[in-house]
C-alpha cells in the first residue's frame, strides 16, 4: 500500500536582491510516497538546494521568499505551520544531511554530545538515557561507541558524514533530505556511505529526497527521479523512465556529457552554452538557447507538462516525439 | 614514437612533526610525445604531489626525471626558467588559480611578458586574442576580472595561460572536478582538440575514473604514494589485477540501469604514509591479505604485456 507522505504543489521561491528577483524555484510539484527515494538531479544553480530548504522552511529570509504554492507533509501544509510547530517537525519528522560534513558539525562539541542534544530536544529522556541512545546511534552507522567523546576534527571526512547521518536519523524521521551527501567523499568511501544510508533507510522505512548531480549515484539508489533545470522540473518519472527513455532534450544532453566506464566514446557531446540567468529567465522554454531540438514555438511560450507514459512527465513541446537534431 | 618524459624511481618525502611522510614513494614511468597519462587515486594518494614534483613546483627527494632524454632532476635557476616554458600546469580550482586583480587579458599575457616573447605590446596582445579564440573565450571578456566569469570560462582562461608559451607537456591537476557535467564535457573536448592540434602531451591527474578512462592512453593507479597498477587505458578497464583497483572501479556509480553490479566494499580508509612499515600499504584493507603481503615491498611486476601490478598475490588472486 503506497501512502503519500509529501506533496508539493506549484511551489515558487524567489530571492529578492537589490530590486532584482532571482526566480530560484518555479512552479514545482512533487509527490513522494512513504519509503520511496526521489532523486533531484541538476547542475549548480538549478534550485535543488533552495527546494530542499523550502521544505524545511530554512530559507534565509530575506532575501528568500516562498511566493506561491503549498508543501503538504502528512496532510498538513508546512507553509502554514507556526515557527514552534516547525521546530518540532525539523529533526523529528524531517531531517537533513548537508553536503559538507566538515562544516555541518559543531567543532567545539563532542560528536556524542551533538547526537544526544538532538535526542534530548525531541524526546523527554534523561541525560543518561540520551547518552545511551547516542552511543547506539553511533554504532548503527559503524562508528565504535568509544568515540562518543571525540571531537569532529578527530574524524576523517567519511566518518564525519557518518556522524551527520547518525544525527539525522537519531529521532527516526519520516523524511530525510540529503543534499549531495557524498560529493565531498572519495569513491570507495562514497560506496560505504551510500550503502549505509540505503540500509538504514530500508530498516526504518524512511523516505528520502536525494539531491545530487551524479546520475551514477541516482541509478544506484533512487526509485523516482526529477531532473531540475533553471528552477523547474523538466522531467519526472521512475528510474526506468528516466534511464531507459529520457525524453527531455536536457536529460538526453546530460547523459551525453558523462564519459561512461562501459562504453567507448571518442568525443563527448556537451550541451552548448550555459544555464540562463535566473534574474532574467526567457519568455519561452528555459532550455531554448541550448536545445538542439528547438522549434520556433519554444521561444514564444513555455511548454506545458505532458505525460508521455503513465507517471512520466516531460516539460517539452517535443515530448513523446522523436527528438531531432542529435 | 619518441619518449618525452621519463620518471625513474621518483620519491618525494615531507618532514612532518609526526615523522617522514612518504607522499610519493618510487614512481617510474615513460610518457610518449602526444599521449596522455592519467594518474588516478583517492585524496591523499600522492597524485598531485607527483605532478608538482615532475614540473618542479616541488623538489624531488630521490630519483630521476628525464625530459627529452635530458636529466632535469636538479636544474639550475637558469635551466629551470627554460624548462618552465616547456612544461605548464592547469590547476584544479579555477577560482583560486587566477589572480583576482588582473583582467583576463593580463592573466593570459603574463607568461608572454615574463619571457619577453614579443617586442611590442601590440604583438603580445594580438597573441592573447589568438589564444582566447583558441580556447573559446569571446573577446568581450578581455577586460573582465576572474570573479565576473563562471567556472567553465575561468578554466578556459587557465588553459589559455598554460598554452601561451607553446609548451610540450601540460600537467593537468583535476582540471574538470570543480565543473558541472555539461561544462566538464565542453572542457574535456577542448583539451582533446588542443592535444590534436598542438601535439601536446598531458599528465592528467584526477579522481574520476570515467573521466580518466575517456581521456587517457595510459593509466597509473596510486595508493599512499605507491604505484599499484600501470596499464594501457583500455586494458586496465578490461582487466584489473590489483585488489585496490578492483574495489576502486567497482565503487564508481554507473549512470545506467543496465549494468547492475555490487560494489566491492573495502573496509576502513586511506591513512597517511608517515614512517610506513615495509609491505603492502593496502594490506590492512585488502580482502586477500596474507602474511606474505606484510613481509616485503612489492615492486611493479609485468603480469601481462605492458600491464604492471604491485601485489604479492596478484598471480594467485587473478589466476594468471
Amino acid at each position: 500500500m503506497k501512502e503519500k507522505l509529501l506533496e508539493i504543489n506549484n511551489l515558487t521561491v524567489h530571492y529578492v536582491v537589490e530590486n532584482e528577483v532571482v526566480q530560484a524555484v518555479n512552479n514545482v510539484s512533487i509527490t513522494l510516497n512513504r519509503g520511496e527515494t526521489l532523486g533531484l538531479v541538476g547542475e549548480t544553480g538549478a534550485g535543488k538546494t533552495t527546494l530542499a530548504l523550502s521544505i524545511l522552511r530554512l530559507l534565509p529570509d530575506p532575501p528568500g521568499r516562498i511566493a506561491d504554492g503549498e508543501i503538504i507533509f502528512n496532510g498538513k501544509d508546512l507553509l502554514k505551520c507556526s515557527d514552534k510547530e516547525m521546530r518540532k517537525i525539523r529533526g523529528e519528522k524531517i531531517s537533513m544531511i548537508f553536503q559538507d560534513p566538515m562544516t555541518s558539525l559543531n567543532p567545539v562539541l563532542t560528536v556524542g554530545e551533538q547526537i544526544s542534544e538532538m535526542i534530548r530536544l525531541h524526546r523527554k529522556v534523561s541525560r543518561t538515557e540520551s547518552t545511551r541512545l547516542a552511543v547506539e546511534a553511533l554504532e548503527s552507522v559503524g562508528i565504535p561507541g568509544e568515540r562518543y567523546l571525540e571531537y569532529p576534527h578527530q574524524f576523517s571526512g567519511g566518518m564525519k558524514q557518518r556522524v551527520v547521518i547518525a544525527i539525522a536519523l537519531a529521532c527516526n524521521p519520516e523524511l530525510l533530505i540529503a543534499d549531495e551527501p557524498t560529493t565531498a567523499l572519495d569513491v570507495t568511501i562514497q560506496a560505504q556511505v551510500l550503502n549505509l544510508m540505503m540500509n538504514l533507510k530500508k530498516e526504518k522505512n524512511t523516505s528520502l529526497i536525494l539531491i545530487t548531480h551524479d546520475l551514477g549515484v541516482v541509478a544506484e539508489t533512487c526509485d523516482k527521479v526529477a531532473i531540475v533545470y533553471a528552477g523547474e522540473i523538466v522531467e519526472y518519472g521512475t528510474l526506468e523512465h528516466i534511464f531507459n527513455n529520457p525524453s527531455h532534450p536536457y536529460t538526453v544532453g546530460l547523459f551525453g556529457c558523462i564519459p561512461n566506464l562501459y562504453q567507448d566514446v571518442k568525443r563527448l557531446k556537451p550541451i552548448p552554452g550555459m544555464m540562463p540567468n535566473p534574474t532574467d529567465l526567457p519568455v519561452g522554454c528555459n532550455f531554448f538557447e541550448r536545445c538542439s531540438s528547438r522549434m520556433d514555438c519554444c521561444k514564444e511560450k513555455k511548454p506545458a507538462t505532458i505525460e508521455v507514459e503513465p507517471g512520466h512527465l516531460v516539460k517539452c513541446f517535443m515530448a513523446g516525439e522523436e527528438l531531432t537534431g542529435r | 614514437m619518441s619518449v618525452l618524459l621519463e620518471v625513474q624511481n621518483l620519491k618525494k618525502y615531507f618532514n612532518t612533526p609526526k615523522g617522514v611522510l612518504h607522499a610519493v614513494d618510487g614512481v617510474s614511468f615513460k610518457l610518449e610525445r602526444g599521449k596522455t597519462l592519467g594518474i588516478v587515486g583517492e585524496s591523499g594518494c600522492g597524485k598531485s604531489t607527483l605532478g608538482r614534483t615532475i614540473i618542479h613546483l616541488l623538489d624531488s627527494t630521490e630519483g630521476k626525471i628525464l625530459f627529452e632524454g635530458k636529466d632535469i632532476t636538479h636544474p639550475t635557476k637558469k635551466e629551470l626558467k627554460i624548462l618552465r616554458r616547456e612544461m605548464q600546469m592547469i590547476f584544479q580550482d579555477p577560482y583560486s588559480s587566477l589572480n583576482p586583480r588582473m583582467t583576463v587579458e593580463r592573466i593570459i599575457a603574463e607568461p608572454l611578458l615574463i619571457y619577453k616573447q614579443y617586442d611590442s605590446k601590440e604583438e603580445t596582445y594580438k597573441r592573447v586574442r589568438e589564444l582566447m579564440d583558441i580556447v573559446g573565450i569571446s573577446p568581450r571578456f578581455a577586460d573582465s576580472y576572474p570573479h565576473e566569469l563562471d567556472g567553465g570560462r575561468r578554466q578556459r582562461v587557465g588553459i589559455a595561460r598554460a598554452l601561451a608559451l607553446e609548451p610540450k607537456l601540460i600537467v593537468c591537476d583535476e582540471p574538470v572536478s570543480a565543473l558541472d557535467v555539461s561544462i566538464q564535457a565542453q572542457i574535456l573536448n577542448l583539451m582533446q582538440d588542443l592535444q590534436e592540434e598542438f601535439g601536446l602531451t598531458y599528465i592528467f591527474i584526477t579522481h574520476d575514473m570515467s573521466v580518466v578512462k575517456h581521456i587517457s592512453d595510459n593509466i597509473l593507479v596510486m595508493y599512499m604514494g605507491i604505484p599499484f597498477e600501470f596499464a594501457e587505458s583500455k586494458e586496465l578497464f578490461k582487466k584489473h589485477y590489483h585488489p585496490y583497483t578492483k574495489a576502486l572501479l567497482s565503487a564508481v556509480p554507473i549512470p545506467s540501469i543496465k549494468y547492475k553490479k555490487k560494489p566491492i566494499l573495502i573496509k576502513g580508509e586511506i591513512s597517511s604514509p608517515i614512517n610506513p612499515q615495509p609491505g603492502c600499504r593496502f594490506a590492512l584493507r585488502c580482502p586477500y591479505k596474507q602474511d606474505v603481503c606484510l613481509q616485503q615491498d612489492n615492486p611493479l611486476v609485468e603480469l601481462s604485456p605492458n600491464h604492471f601490478v604491485s601485489c604479492a598475490r596478484a598471480r594467485e588472486v587473478n589466476d594468471v
